[in-house]
């Protein structure tokens, strides 16, 4: 009966404002969302050349969290040797984002959200059998640890939706709230990089020969990342006084309808999943933080889809070219960086862009500035066709 | 507001069993899902030559959303955007993962092919049925331990509320080495299965889930 009464709820309930309270990152550049965007304001980047012939027999360009540094962070919260590397890194940004907060954590108000492509995959190495130990290969499994972890009262809801999952997961979230149904949702985006994903990219050929380079004339390819960003999204601003409220918006995920490892050259679904979002804002577009991989096929179709959608004049960063693409990650990571620029008046350069190289005349940040924006457009694209839009604001 | 909602067709693929709104419509002579399926996309005369190079869970999925959009054109009743794609499995894509995997194992025998690797994704299903019927709309993939009746009535209400979707394509679409179980909804503001109208609500897609064929 009480699955009836939940939907009874929502009809007396109206919520429009969604709050983003508290966040983290955890990549190569720090374990704090501070640590992270100091490095980037300075200009750094975490993609380095790597040698792990776990990965790959060839050294890599890639964004690597340290292994020693996150299982010493994580033993301080638990065993690290009961938890794998991913399941650490998703405790690990949980932990960070709910400690600036006084949330409560009981009860059936509050959701975990994870978004991930590929989760704990690397357990399939030698044992493409699934047997119970290895029932860490699902990643509901990966939820429920985690639900554990916390003691949280609900199921933990996963999200798997390709290089968008992570924007899906926050609209996902967003939309929950606003229909009444939670009063606070953790979100949390993760990826660890492993020989799977590094030889199916590369198989791609996908990959660039050195630190990705978004949106220039010269770029070649991806390079990947791993990391983890957590948003906890509320109906209640005051979970978190001492911030300037920045709230989480409408938003769309679409399909291109057209091929499934290719982006569509006009840019369809993108330039839907645009329109749909940008139907409930009035006012201007400050500021749009791309998915900008830097491969030649996305930059190219982002910028038509931004320009189709009458937005070229509007300044357009993508930050790959400091954490590289940490595929279910990256949308949340951005997304916290987004929050935070549009916090802090700051718009942050396109690490690895110098010369424009896509055909549209498109508004690329190639410096780090101040600006007084207040909002941002986060756009993402991925494999399947998928495209995903939202906007956030204060 | 809250809108009343019908489910206007449903498909369910299992045990060498296809059935679509309340008909048992084929019953396969193979086991294997691999033969099956292809006995069931011949008895239905697809014509869809891309079919024969998905993975089984989109080969599933795909032939599920065949069967529950006979005769209808989405894109015209709702237009490009219309119409949501809302799924959710648990296994995600572990089965073509597997398959994956296994093509690396062996640095001495290393054939990684990107025609595999695209599959390892479970929203790739998605993109099958959105090039299929020309659907451009909401998209999401979940994953869940079982077949959560409850969050995709919650889900799919809110996206037809909130004006997402005007249709919505909904559902459980589940491959993992030997087993599959597949059941899609549409949804739908008007409309009727051919026994009477059925709303969407938990209790009605528990009952269509739980049909034993």
């Amino acid at each position: 009966m009480e699955k009836e009464i939940r939907i009874d709820i929502r009809k007396l309930v109206f919520v429009e404002d969604v709050y983003i309270v508290s966040d983290n990152i955890i990549t190569n550049l720090g374990f704090t969302t501070e640590e992270n965007l100091d490095q980037v304001v300075s200009g750094h980047t975490g993609i380095k050349l790597m040698e792990d012939e776990r990965i790959s027999p060839e050294p890599f360009y890639a964004s690597m969290i340290d292994r020693e540094e996150l299982t010493g962070r994580f033993s301080m919260l638990g065993n690290p040797e009961r938890y794998t590397r991913f399941e650490q890194l998703v405790v690990c940004s949980v932990h960070d984002a709910l400690l600036q907060t006084k949330l409560n954590l009981a009860g059936r108000r509050v959701l975990f959200i994870l978004s991930t492509t590929k989760g704990n995959v690397e357990m399939l190495k030698d044992n493409s059998r699934t047997s119970p130990e290895n029932n860490r290969l699902y990643l509901w499994e990966s939820g429920e640890i985690i639900r554990s972890f916390f003691h949280f009262t609900n199921d933990t809801l996963v999200v798997s939706n390709a290089c968008v999952s992570g924007l899906v997961a926050i609209l996902t979230g967003a939309r929950l709230i606003r229909a009444g149904l939670y009063d606070h949702i953790i979100v949390t985006g993760a990826e660890i990089l492993s020989e799977f994903i590094y030889s199916g990219f590369s198989s791609f050929k996908s990959l660039s020969r050195g630190p990705c380079r978004p949106f220039d004339k010269t770029r070649d390819g991806l390079s990947l990342g791993e990391g983890a960003g957590t948003v906890i999204l509320s109906s209640r601003p005051d979970l978190n006084p001492e911030r300037e409220p920045v709230l989480a918006g409408r938003g769309f995920s679409s399909n291109d309808a057209n091929h499934i490892s290719g982006p569509s050259r006009t840019g369809e679904g993108l330039y839907i999943a645009i329109q749909q979002t940008l139907k409930h804002y009035k006012g201007k577009t400050d500021y749009i933080s791309a998915h900008g991989t830097a491969t030649p096929y996305n930059d190219e179709m982002e910028a038509v889809a931004i320009t189709r959608s009458g937005l070229q004049d509007v300044p357009v960063n993508s930050l790959k070219g400091y954490w590289g693409h940490t595929l279910g990650a990256a949308g949340v990571i951005e997304s916290v960086a987004a929050v935070h620029s549009i916090r802090n008046r700051m718009l942050i350069g396109t690490k690895g862009f110098l010369e424009p190289g896509v055909s549209q005349s498109i508004n690329v940040i190639a410096q780090t500035r101040s600006e007084n924006i207040s909002n941002c457009l986060k756009i993402a694209s991925g494999f399947g066709g998928c495209n995903a839009a939202i906007m956030y604001y204060r | 507001m809250s809108v009343s909602l019908h489910i206007s067709n449903f498909c369910l693929i299992r045990n060498n069993h296809v059935m679509a709104g309340k008909h048992l419509l084929f019953t396969g002579k193979e086991i294997a899902f691999q033969d099956f399926i292809k006995e069931a996309y011949q008895h239905f005369k697809i014509g869809y030559p891309k079919f024969y190079k998905m993975d089984n869970l989109s080969k599933l999925g795909f032939m599920a959303a065949e069967l529950l959009l006979k005769d209808r054109d989405l894109n015209r009743d709702y237009g490009k955007d219309g119409t949501g794609i809302i799924l959710a499995n648990a296994a995600a894509s572990l089965d073509t993962d597997r398959n994956y995997q296994i093509s690396i194992n062996d640095r001495n025998n290393y054939f990684p092919s990107p025609s595999v690797f695209v599959y390892t994704l479970p929203n790739i299903l998605m993109g099958e049925i959105s090039i299929r019927h020309h659907l451009f709309g909401e998209n999401a993939f979940f994953i869940q331990k079982k077949f959560d009746s409850l969050f995709m009535v919650e889900y799919v209400t809110q996206l037809f509320e909130k004006q997402i979707v005007a249709c919505c394509i909904t559902g459980w679409v589940e491959m993992d080495a030997d087993q599959y179980d597949a059941v899609l909804f549409l949804v739908e503001k008007t409309g009727q299965l051919n026994d009477g109208i059925t709303i969407f609500n938990v209790r009605n897609i528990d009952d269509i889930y739980c049909l034993k064929i």
